[in-house]
């Protein structure tokens, strides 16, 4: 769900722009710093990655379903900076593509899913890998604490905008308390799906996993040599 | 979803939409709809004018009604949200029949609902008339940066390739017996997942190396430099121009 044109005011739309142009720029330079030239086709790729995975229904009961948001996955996988890049890619494309999002509100939605989202999503994860032990097991259940606070950091980063540019006088702290349960539920499931997306990777290829490469020792050539027999 | 996503995005045809080059396109589309943000309450002229602009740009672009329909259905969730406005909202109360709702709220509403769906009808329009592919050279135009261009290009062109990869292993598992009901599902979806990711990252590393093997350097040519004409421009700075001309004689009007 992103926020529509019309939803916050012109300055608030033009604050939050600015503050993404931003945010964007040194994303740029910080991403190609981390992946030189492969930056584009590699980004390119996670944000494909990003949006298919965001159209995979999870079930959760009585016919409705929910899916992935993805700021947690993609900070998880290929770094902030890099994560940065793909949801504002993704947000622009379902901006001009399928008309979801405003145009003046993709400043606005790239703050609160491309900056909030993804960054708070990455503090909490280098914080819980700070605090559990090191090892590999404990990158998924990192990964499952960031998706878990982002989702509602976002949720009342989007009141706090609404505070300053809504359009309506709604009660903020029934909005807040509203939005916040809502988005706690939502990133207990955000939180399940990256834990169980990490997880997997992390047994497969940890090589891949941007936060856990720290862990991931080298593969070196070994020759060994051929026993004769 | 590959398949029934991506794909009929865009509706051929030759109509002056589908004419006119994307860039300006784009910068139509962004005026108009910053116009419409910007609009003051009430508005209702001004705003009713915008409504009327955009479904005579969606009625022009010539689509069938259903596509249109269906690619309106993303406004759902905040027209429900307009519909709940008016009860939660503070300040004077006003009657509608036999209910009280917030006088405020309901003006918030009718904003929200106005603004919204002409900014929403004026993208559709543009959508089902510019292929993705003149939104990237539209947006390199407009100097989005050039490693943003690559990236959205990048993403656009692997979309139906990993959505139909993602629509196989969907067949697959579907092919043995897997049923999607519960949260006990939630593993095998999420293993599909953290594969597809593999398969993405790995199919960027050799998209890669084929593009340095035919000599990429970093950006993508520039295929259309053809400068456009003033009255190209004329045209897509109208619906924007006429939202605030309207506006602005309302405002002047004594």
């Amino acid at each position: 769900m992103h926020v529509p044109d019309g939803f916050l005011d012109a300055q608030t739309s033009i604050g939050t722009g600015v503050l993404a142009a931003g945010v964007v720029a040194v994303s740029l330079r910080k991403a190609r710093g981390e992946l030189d030239d492969r930056t584009a086709p590699l980004a390119g790729l996670v944000a494909v990655f990003i949006f298919a995975g965001q159209m995979l229904n999870f079930p959760v009961g009585a016919g409705t379903s929910g899916h992935l948001l993805g700021g947690a996955l993609a900070a998880v996988l290929a770094g902030p900076w890099v994560a940065t890049l793909c949801l504002t890619v993704v947000l622009i494309v379902q901006a001009l593509l399928f008309a979801d999002g405003g145009l003046t509100a993709l400043g606005t939605n790239v703050t609160l899913m491309g900056i909030v989202g993804v960054w708070v999503a990455w503090g909490i994860f280098r914080l819980g890998r700070l605090l559990l032990p090191k090892r590999l097991s404990s990158v998924p259940l990192a990964a499952a604490l960031g998706g878990f606070v982002s989702v509602p950091a976002a949720a009342l980063a989007f009141v706090g905008l609404y505070a300053v540019g809504g359009a309506a006088p709604i009660p903020l702290g029934s909005l807040a308390a509203t939005m916040g349960a809502w988005h706690v539920v939502i990133g207990l499931g955000e939180a399940l799906i990256t834990a169980l997306v990490v997880g997997s990777l992390v047994s497969t290829r940890p090589d891949l996993v941007a936060g856990a490469r720290d862990l991931v020792e080298a593969d070196e050539l070994e020759i060994r040599a051929v026993v004769a027999a | 979803m590959g398949g029934g996503h991506a794909h009929h995005l865009q509706i051929a045809g030759d109509t002056l939409l589908h004419r006119l080059p994307a860039h300006a396109k784009i910068v139509g589309l962004v005026t108009f709809a910053l116009a419409v943000v910007a609009t003051p309450a009430p508005g209702w002229v001004p705003l009713g004018t915008a409504l009327v602009i955009g479904v005579a740009l969606v009625v022009r672009s010539g689509a069938p009604g259903r596509h249109i329909g269906r690619r309106l259905l993303v406004e759902v969730p905040f027209l429900i949200f307009a519909v709940v406005l008016p009860f939660v909202a503070t300040g004077e109360r006003t009657s509608i029949g036999p209910v009280t709702v917030s006088a405020p709220g309901l003006m918030a509403s009718w904003l929200l609902v106005a603004k919204a769906t002409s900014a929403v009808l004026a993208a559709t329009a543009f959508s089902v008339t510019t292929t993705s592919r003149d939104i990237v050279a539209g947006l390199q135009r407009l100097r989005l940066p050039a490693t943003l261009v690559a990236i959205l290009s990048f993403m656009l062109r692997y979309l139906s390739v990993v959505g139909d990869e993602m629509t196989r292993m969907r067949i697959a598992r579907e092919s043995r017996g897997f049923r999607s009901r519960s949260v006990r599902s939630w593993g095998v979806l999420g293993r599909s997942l953290g594969s597809m990711f593999i398969r993405s990252f790995e199919r960027g590393d050799r998209v890669h190396v084929a593009m340095l093997s035919r000599g990429w350097t970093g950006r993508l040519p520039v295929l259309d430099e053809t400068p456009v004409a003033g009255r190209t421009w004329l045209q897509v700075l109208t619906p924007a121009a006429l939202v605030l001309c309207v506006a602005a004689f309302l405002a002047v009007r004594p």
